[in-house]
């Protein structure tokens, strides 16, 4: 993966940013040391790796607005980072830029029950949110897995999913307002506690921009009454084909499950070995169906899905029949990734999104994929709205299979796009997917796109080198009419 | 009449709106882009030179109930769609109101034409807006490109969310030639609990502490006495109304708990699912608003703020997303009540600004965002104001 080449001039004025960073935020708040930048060097996509220029940590809206004035005034690239838990490399340090920490900003500012929704700073985690209101019988619906760690503003820079978005939908769909600050240091408030805003919607645009557009510092989230009830129920199958088709047959019976996730054997085997959550080693896939609401709401839903999957043929069905058991029946699934991570030096997570009825083609695919870069893959898939996770199993310490790795990643993704799905369902494009945005779109459509950024960003300063596998300075894609969507100069170096 | 001189260009396919577009933008001429042409009244639009209509792109394209996906050209009218999938027990989730009786106009209301102006109906609290739906598009932008954005799945965060920024833009950015939605199984049942007699802020308390339950609440509005008196109610009493859908034995034990929740408001009545369907329409349709002279005007303010701000106003207003809507009936201009709150107003029937003007830095990058997908300014020209 290459990125831009660092510019030497920048490079050799360190010292005299880290000063002028100084000036903005006294004290702790600029890390310069080596030492003191290793921590952020990487992001969840720890394969890659850059040491940036200088950390800067602002405290108030202020400093954020004056660091990124600065900063576009001397041509110095600035890269936001929330916990850096991104699976993309959003959060990809450049060796010539600013990382703009945000974890300072870590207060919920207003809980608003009368209007269901809390402000609170970008740096406040996903989980904290919940936490804070679950005594008034409230949380916020996205619950990516990483909800422990990641933030809010990290949050909503990528969309993140989550389990039970099925039902509750994205960030994008849970995201009532925010603040941004541009790279030019203007401070823009876009929504608020509303159902809608004046004006196009740019907080639609902002969500999911991956931290190219602005710096979010405050974010107006919607709050839900906690369900009365939640029940979770393993369901296991003899084969993926019935547990795909009987995924299909609780949609087609009006049922929206909050969650409606499936893991192939190698993924239950893992994650049973690593939490005992009593998943059926045996079956060839498993689902985890939750439904919640009313007890009245539960107990009817629970009893339809049960005949559904006795009908497809399950061989087995456990229903939770307490809260913990509940829990329990996720914590496998919640527990995947490093459920994975015991069985294998190392594993890439691949995010595609696919429809649902080609769920056999692509793990039939997938598995002949893998026996042709010798590398083992397990599955574990939002069944629900056809986001795939296949994790690579790989050892980095052989020579070449990260490499095999990232082949067998992007043919993968290849094939989730062929079948008439997309790139990334919930992780974001970052770093990892750049190169394989013209899969998907042709020039005419990322020059469109990234029109959009020289609207918000017109000096290409605010995260730069991900998302888009070509920088084009914004004057450039202003004149030139790409036409047909055919690339000018295919073979030009990318950066 | 204008529009008799005018030429009015009907498009096959997106092959035949590229080749529109850029005739038009090789002669710096404007267009009007229209679906149905049911919203045309809205907004302070100068005539353009030529109208591009959609209605002739009415196909759909690719339905899988089964992946909760549609695909269509944009001029395929709401009618159709809703009967195309009420057809394999599927709705349109954002429940976008017509309009055509509340503005008094003829024609048919289009899918593209209520993703661009983003309508929502009274699910919107539970489900989300028509933006929320948005999946996916081709569209033709102002630079003469045929362009894509989205996808075709559910779950997609793959670039930029263009479809929530065309959602909403009143066809100022660029004219869809495909779109892509979410649609969701239908409720198997409903029902509605009526609260009689209740003054705006006691009524905004109900619909709060319904919202504030997990009842998941599908509906809340509130008429109040001038707004319940007018047709189709006719009725002798302010009606607060709260919506639940959903499978049988749900909506019976949550209507339960509800109606005892809401004791201290009254007695609540039900209807019954045909009645509450009824219902509802007129809600979305603000049929109580229908054929009055006077400006009419769409409030979005936070929902608790909703009786405060009809408070200050002159004139009958009523209540849908628990408060978070209002239409009001009113000579006055209701924005700075409005705007006090954080809110917004979009004058629907009148004369004036349609749209509330926006300010400072976010004015400049609305506009370099116009810009960037029509620098020429060929689409709806002043459609939402002159900023």
């Amino acid at each position: 993966m290459r990125m831009p080449a660092p510019d030497p001039a920048l490079i050799v004025r360190k010292d005299e940013i880290v000063r002028a960073l100084r000036r903005i935020v006294p004290g702790e708040g600029v890390v310069s040391e080596p030492e003191g930048l290793v921590p952020f060097q990487s992001d969840g996509l720890s394969a890659y790796r850059q040491t940036p220029l200088a950390v800067v940590l602002p405290q108030t809206v202020a400093q954020v607005s004056a660091v990124l004035a600065w900063c576009q005034a001397n041509g110095v690239k600035v890269v936001p980072r929330g916990a850096g838990t991104s699976l993309s490399g959003g959060a990809l340090p450049l060796e010539d830029g600013v990382v703009l920490g945000m974890s300072k900003f870590s207060r919920i500012l207003e809980v608003d029950l009368e209007n269901r929704c809390a402000v609170v700073q970008p740096g406040v985690t996903n989980l904290a949110i919940s936490t804070a209101v679950r005594d008034q019988g409230f949380y916020y619906a996205p619950d990516p897995s990483s909800q422990i760690a990641c933030t809010i503003g990290g949050n909503v820079a990528e969309n993140s999913g989550g389990v039970h978005c099925l039902k509750y939908g994205l960030t994008t769909n849970n995201v009532l307002g925010c603040e941004i600050v541009l790279m030019s240091g203007e401070v823009v408030r876009l929504g608020g506690k509303g159902f809608d805003a004046a004006g196009y919607d740019l907080l639609g645009v902002v969500t999911g921009s991956e931290g190219l557009l602005g710096v979010v510092t405050e974010v107006t989230v919607r709050l839900l009454p906690t369900p009365q009830t939640a029940r979770a129920m393993l369901v296991g199958f003899a084969s993926v084909e019935a547990a795909g088709e009987c995924v299909g047959d609780i949609i087609a019976a009006g049922v929206i499950p909050a969650g409606l996730e499936m893991m192939d054997n190698p993924a239950i085997v893992a994650a049973e070995a690593f939490v005992h959550a009593g998943y059926p080693v045996g079956a060839a896939a498993l689902l985890i169906v939750e439904l919640d609401g009313p007890e009245a709401e539960c107990a009817e839903l629970s009893a339809h899905v049960v005949a559904l999957a006795e009908a497809r043929g399950a061989t087995s069905v456990q229903v939770s029949t307490s809260e913990a058991e509940r829990l329990a029946f996720w914590a496998g699934r919640k527990a995947a990734f490093p459920a994975v991570g015991r069985i294998s030096p190392d594993y890439y997570c691949m995010d595609g999104t696919i429809p649902r009825r080609q769920l056999p083609h692509v793990l039939t695919r997938i598995t002949e994929l893998g026996a042709h870069y010798g590398l083992g893959v397990a599955n574990v898939f939002h069944a629900g709205d056809g986001n795939l996770h296949p994790l690579i199993l790989y050892d980095a310490d052989k020579p070449g299979e990260l490499e095999r790795a990232e082949d067998f990643g992007s043919d993968i993704l290849r094939l989730c796009v062929e079948v008439g799905g997309v790139l990334t369902g919930e992780h974001g494009v970052g770093v990892e997917k750049r190169d394989l945005m013209g899969e998907m779109f042709n020039e005419t459509d990322l020059a469109c796109q990234q029109r959009v950024k020289c609207a918000f960003d017109p000096d290409l300063l605010l995260n730069p080198g991900k998302v888009f596998p070509r920088l084009h300075r914004c004057a450039e894609l202003g004149r030139v009419h790409v036409h047909h969507g055919r690339v000018a100069f295919p073979d030009l170096p990318r950066f | 009449m204008q529009d008799l001189a005018i030429r009015i260009e009907k498009p096959a396919d997106a092959g035949e709106v590229l080749a529109i577009v850029e005739a038009a933008g090789a002669d710096s001429r404007t267009l009007e882009i229209v679906g149905g042409g049911t919203k045309r009244g809205i907004g302070s639009a100068r005539p353009a030179d030529a109208i591009l209509s959609l209605e002739k792109m009415n196909a759909v394209i690719d339905y899988a109930p089964e992946e909760l996906v549609l695909t269509a050209q944009p001029g395929v009218t709401l009618a159709e769609l809703e009967r195309l999938v009420a057809a394999k027990g599927q709705m349109l989730p954002f429940e976008p109101p017509h309009l055509t009786r509340l503005l008094a106009v003829k024609g048919k209301p289009t899918l593209g034409g209520a993703l661009a102006a983003n309508l929502s109906g009274p699910r919107r609290i539970r489900a989300g807006a028509a933006r929320d739906h948005f999946l996916g598009f081709s569209a033709v932008t102002g630079r003469g490109e045929a362009m894509k954005a989205g996808g075709k799945v559910v779950k997609n965060v793959t670039g930029y969310d263009l479809s929530k920024l065309l959602a909403g833009s009143w066809g100022t950015l660029a004219v869809l030639t495909e779109v892509t939605i979410k649609v969701l199984p239908a409720a198997r049942t409903e029902t509605t609990l009526l609260l009689f007699g209740l003054d705006d802020r006691r009524a905004c308390q109900a619909m709060g502490l319904a919202m504030n339950a997990p009842m998941e609440l599908s509906g809340a509005a509130h008429l109040p006495m001038a707004a319940a008196a007018r047709k189709p109610l006719k009725g002798q009493m302010p009606v607060t109304a709260l919506r639940l859908e959903g499978f049988e034995a749900s909506v019976a034990s949550r209507a339960e708990s509800l109606a005892a929740a809401l004791r201290d408001f009254g007695r609540a009545e039900r209807l019954d699912a045909g009645h509450s369907r009824d219902f509802w329409a007129q809600i979305r349709e603000v049929e109580a608003f229908q054929a009055d002279p006077r400006p009419l005007w769409r409030i979005s303010v936070p929902p608790a703020s909703g009786w405060r701000v009809a408070e200050a106003l002159e004139g009958d207003v009523l209540y849908d997303w628990a408060g978070g809507l209002v239409w009001a009936l009113s000579e006055a201009d209701v924005r700075p009540a409005v705007r006090a709150v954080g809110g917004h107003a979009t004058l629907y029937k009148g004369t004036g600004a349609a749209f509330e003007p926006l300010t400072g830095a976010l004015a400049a990058l609305s506009a370099r965002v116009k810009a960037a997908f029509d620098p020429a300014g060929l689409f709806n020209p002043g459609r939402l104001g002159d900023a």
